[in-house]
């Protein structure tokens, strides 16, 4: 029987595969941002399951939320992308040193 | 096993499998296909877990949007990959390292916890069969506020995205409606006397 915390493994699998990515590629941001996605997907599938566990849609309503900032997140994200790339010829995040941050 | 639970098990090992070979993947183009392959088996789940208008959701904004942006901005800029992959090797050990201490918290989290007392957890989800109605009257009454800042996120991403990459190229001839009305006969036309069997 499948219950609640074989969702949660799910989710918790995938939410360390995110951040396995991002440190496996951590030159290439466009995969960065790949692998935040799936992050965000992750914490949908928790969300998601309680919400079906406990009867509360609002976990599917904080869902749609977090849909709609990942959303918006990826489209800043490969904007500024497209206009690092174009100044710079790279997408390489040890490259990003204009500021010297 | 019922079926479901034999869904759920093809689905969340292909959402896994996906996920694990999107960050594996040596072309960009592959890790976008991958990722949209964990999406769809992350939207079958929600489908098993009685929110379809969500698994729907993430179908249309996840795999119709987002992944289609990401794929247009990896075929549209023209980066030497190779190279960047390269340093896999080399961030392999710190990498698992993290994996597996994470996933290791992860599951010893998720194996002593327990719900608070007075909560009443349901073995199976819930068989809703209007589960977007029921979505719309949570969403537009108790979170509308909630529901009207993430339009206002939305707005703003938006022209953030097009102030970014907006750029005026020089040279390059444009309508400038204004110029036009502000043309008047005296400026725009001149009267040239030509004599026959000259020109001008």
């Amino acid at each position: 029987m499948v219950g609640l915390e074989h969702y949660l493994g799910v989710a918790a699998a995938l939410f360390v595969i995110g951040i396995f990515g991002i440190f496996l590629n951590r030159k290439n941001v466009i995969v960065i941002l790949m692998s935040i996605e799936l992050m965000l997907l992750a914490v949908n599938i928790n969300l998601v399951a309680f919400s079906a566990h406990l009867g509360d849609l609002g976990g599917q309503v904080f869902t749609m939320f977090v849909l709609t900032v990942a959303a918006a997140e990826a489209a800043i994200g490969l904007a500024i992308l497209v206009a690092f790339f174009r100044n710079r010829g790279s997408i390489d995040v040890e490259r990003v040193n204009v500021m010297k941050g | 096993m019922t079926p479901a639970d034999y869904a759920f098990y093809a689905f969340g090992g292909v959402a896994v499998a996906a996920g694990l070979l999107m960050t594996l993947a040596r072309n960009p183009v592959h890790s976008v296909l991958w990722l949209i392959l964990a999406f769809f088996s992350s939207a079958g789940l929600f489908v098993l877990l009685g929110a379809e208008f969500v698994a729907m959701l993430l179908v249309i904004v996840y795999v119709g949007a987002v992944a289609v942006l990401f794929l247009f901005v990896v075929m549209m800029l023209d980066v030497d990959f190779a190279a960047l992959k390269g340093e896999m090797a080399r961030a392999m050990p710190l990498a698992l390292l993290v994996g597996t201490v994470l996933l290791l918290q992860l599951g010893m989290a998720i194996g002593v916890w327990q719900t608070a007392e007075g909560v009443v957890m349901r073995d199976a989800p819930l068989p809703q069969a209007d589960n977007a109605r029921a979505l719309g009257l949570v969403l537009y009454d108790r979170y509308i506020y909630a529901f009207q800042a993430s339009g206002l996120i939305l707005l703003v991403a938006m022209i953030g995205a097009i102030a970014l990459t907006l750029r005026h190229r020089a040279g390059v001839k444009r309508q400038d409606a204004l110029a036009q009305m502000w043309r008047d006969p005296a400026k725009a036309m001149e009267l040239k006397d030509v004599k026959p069997g000259q020109g001008l």
